[in-house]
């Protein structure tokens, strides 16, 4: 057996806005080779957390540990470079650049030289060719040269996917990669990531549940700001408070 | 294949070049003059539309670099005329009137400059950013008007064009040609930088600075880098404005002159490489049309940018070579 050490681990962190609790003493990790999905119903602090541990929101307490580093007081950047590959619900892609554009300023971010002023971006082998290879694993390579406004949700998402690859990180925080995706493209981004966890674990935030207990090695439902439970997708399918307070929820509905 | 924005800015290039060659065949002198004053102006206007069109930042402060870089010519070449050291203890510094020194102070000078201004300034955005800019520059348009040693608010004169070695700095013709080979210089410069690492980290700032911190960039350290380069050619620019006029008053630093850069940028496309050329010339030909007519020109002035603004959204370089392709 390999390492196990968690490549993520998030201990006792808590949130609130006012006297919302948006996080309340969240734990879980992340551990090599898996798919640990967060579900949660809408409002749930799924989003909270995920800014928190991507760094772009500061914890009220506890700590968040990347390769068992202590990365609480870190911001985006620095965590960025530590090999945290985050991929956005509400795409961030720079959209006037073309679709190619946007997996170079991948390579460039992983390079981590952007103070270079006279050689021409686009004609850089070392950077086109990890770019360019990442659109191929998404499938998006005939959409190289197209406008990234003119793409449809679904091929945003896919972009998003393949400028986190560029950046080779060490672990993908996925928000919702699925969202936007028609049946087939779903199901191709499935597979997909099914193989892409041997490179780099994920914690996958998702609404599509056919997706989550296809793929996810582990579950964490949030409810409230707190993980009511942690487990496998049989686990999580019989666990009677996660079926009360969540899944019950669209059953009934 | 050139593309039609490129074939238009050689076109514009080379216009800007023959205007005032015929100008000098028929003996108007005066034209030639207007020429150099549109050429130093666009230059003022690539260097803030590095920080405004690549970057984004809608700096409203960038007079303070042009008046830094007119200072500096005022300074150095008001020494050199009355033979007196600006500095004699710890150590001598003396004046000078060698273009090409004070070239390299009034750089320098604004570069530091902009790496002071832009260090507070880069920390906030939008609204505040413009306001900080503006007060930046207000401050050192105050401190001009009271600088009594170098004239104040009378400002400074020269009594003689300074030098350029090889070269007769008072034929008009010849001065014109200094401030067109900078131009062009910093043109070809402005659009390397346009497409390089640095041009795409920070053009993705612009679009989405979450971006750019996702791929482990810090959206602060390119904008800084843009503001100091942008800083520095519009300084270079009022060293170059001062020499024209062998005058340098605080209205240089005034934020009228911020605001007149930024309109050579609106009106000729913003993030558009010979945009402030076309603003430039636009502006002057303007001026000296319509000034003749009323004063009140820049009425027609306003409603130019009014309708750019309105429905050109890439000036008029964007009404003419269309919505920029992205380059490849």
């Amino acid at each position: 057996m390999t390492d196990m050490t968690p490549v993520l681990k998030v201990e006792g962190i808590s949130k609130s806005f006012g006297a919302l609790k948006a996080s309340d003493n969240v734990s879980l990790d992340l551990r090599p080779g898996e798919i640990h999905a967060l579900i949660g119903p809408n409002g749930a602090g799924k989003s909270t957390l995920i800014k928190q541990i991507s760094g772009s929101l500061k914890p009220d307490s506890g700590r968040i540990e990347v390769l068992g580093r202590d990365v609480t007081d870190l911001d985006t950047v620095a965590r960025a470079r530590l090999g945290l590959g985050r991929t956005f619900q509400i795409s961030s892609l720079a959209m006037e650049f073309t679709v190619l554009q946007n997996v170079v300023l991948g390579a460039l971010g992983a390079r981590g030289r952007a103070f270079s002023f006279l050689r021409n971006v686009m004609k850089d082998k070392a950077l086109l060719e990890p770019a360019q290879r990442a659109l191929e694993r998404v499938g998006l390579q005939d959409e190289a040269q197209r406008r990234t406004a003119d793409l449809s949700h679904g091929q945003r998402r896919q972009l998003e996917v393949a400028v986190a690859l560029t950046l080779q990180p060490k672990l993908f925080l996925m928000d919702e990669p699925m969202a936007g995706l028609g049946a087939s493209g779903s199901k191709a981004l499935t597979g997909f990531l099914d193989e892409l966890r041997h490179e780099a674990p994920i914690l996958l935030v998702e609404h599509d549940m056919d997706a989550v207990f296809a793929l996810a090695d582990r579950i964490s439902v949030l409810v409230y700001g707190a993980v009511i439970a942690t487990g496998t997708a049989d686990e999580i399918r019989a666990n009677a408070e996660v079926r009360r307070a969540y899944l019950g929820e669209e059953d009934a509905a | 294949m050139l593309t039609r924005e490129t074939t238009l800015n050689i076109a514009l290039a080379a216009a800007l070049l023959a205007v005032p060659l015929l100008a000098l065949a028929m003996d108007e002198i005066f034209i030639i003059t207007l020429a150099t004053k549109v050429a130093i102006l666009a230059l003022a206007g690539v260097g803030l539309n590095i920080a405004l069109g690549i970057g984004g930042l809608v700096s409203l402060g960038h007079a303070a670099f042009f008046g830094i870089g007119g200072y500096a010519m005022g300074i150095l070449a008001a020494h050199a005329q009355n033979y007196e050291p600006i500095l004699e203890a710890p150590f001598l510094i003396e004046g000078t009137n060698q273009m090409p020194i004070i070239w390299l102070v009034a750089i320098v000078a604004s570069a530091l400059a902009a790496l002071v201004i832009g260090a507070l300034s880069l920390r906030t955005s939008g609204v505040y950013f413009i306001m900080i800019t503006l007060a930046f520059g207000q401050m050192l348009y105050y401190f001009a008007i009271s600088w009594s040693a170098y004239g104040g608010e009378d400002g400074q004169s020269i009594w003689v064009r300074n030098e350029f070695p090889g070269l007769n700095t008072l034929d008009p013709i010849q001065f014109f040609l200094i401030a067109y080979v900078i131009l062009c210089v910093v043109l070809v410069f402005s659009a390397r930088l346009a497409r390089s690492p640095f041009g795409l980290a920070l053009a993705a700032a612009r679009q989405s600075e979450e971006r750019v911190m996702t791929v482990g960039l810090t959206p602060f350290h390119l904008r800084l880098v843009a503001f100091v380069i942008s800083g520095a050619i519009t300084g270079l620019a009022g060293a170059l404005y001062a020499d024209l006029n062998r005058f340098v008053s605080p209205t240089m630093l005034s934020w009228h002159t911020s605001g007149e850069i930024m309109v050579f940028v609106i009106i000729g496309g913003v993030g558009r490489l010979f945009g402030p050329v076309v603003g430039a010339a636009v502006f002057i030909l303007l001026e000296h049309i319509l000034g003749g007519f009323s004063e009140y020109w820049q009425i027609f002035l306003g409603l130019l940018l009014l309708l750019m603004v309105l429905f050109a959204r890439g000036g008029l370089i964007g009404a003419i070579a269309g919505r920029e392709v992205a380059h490849d």
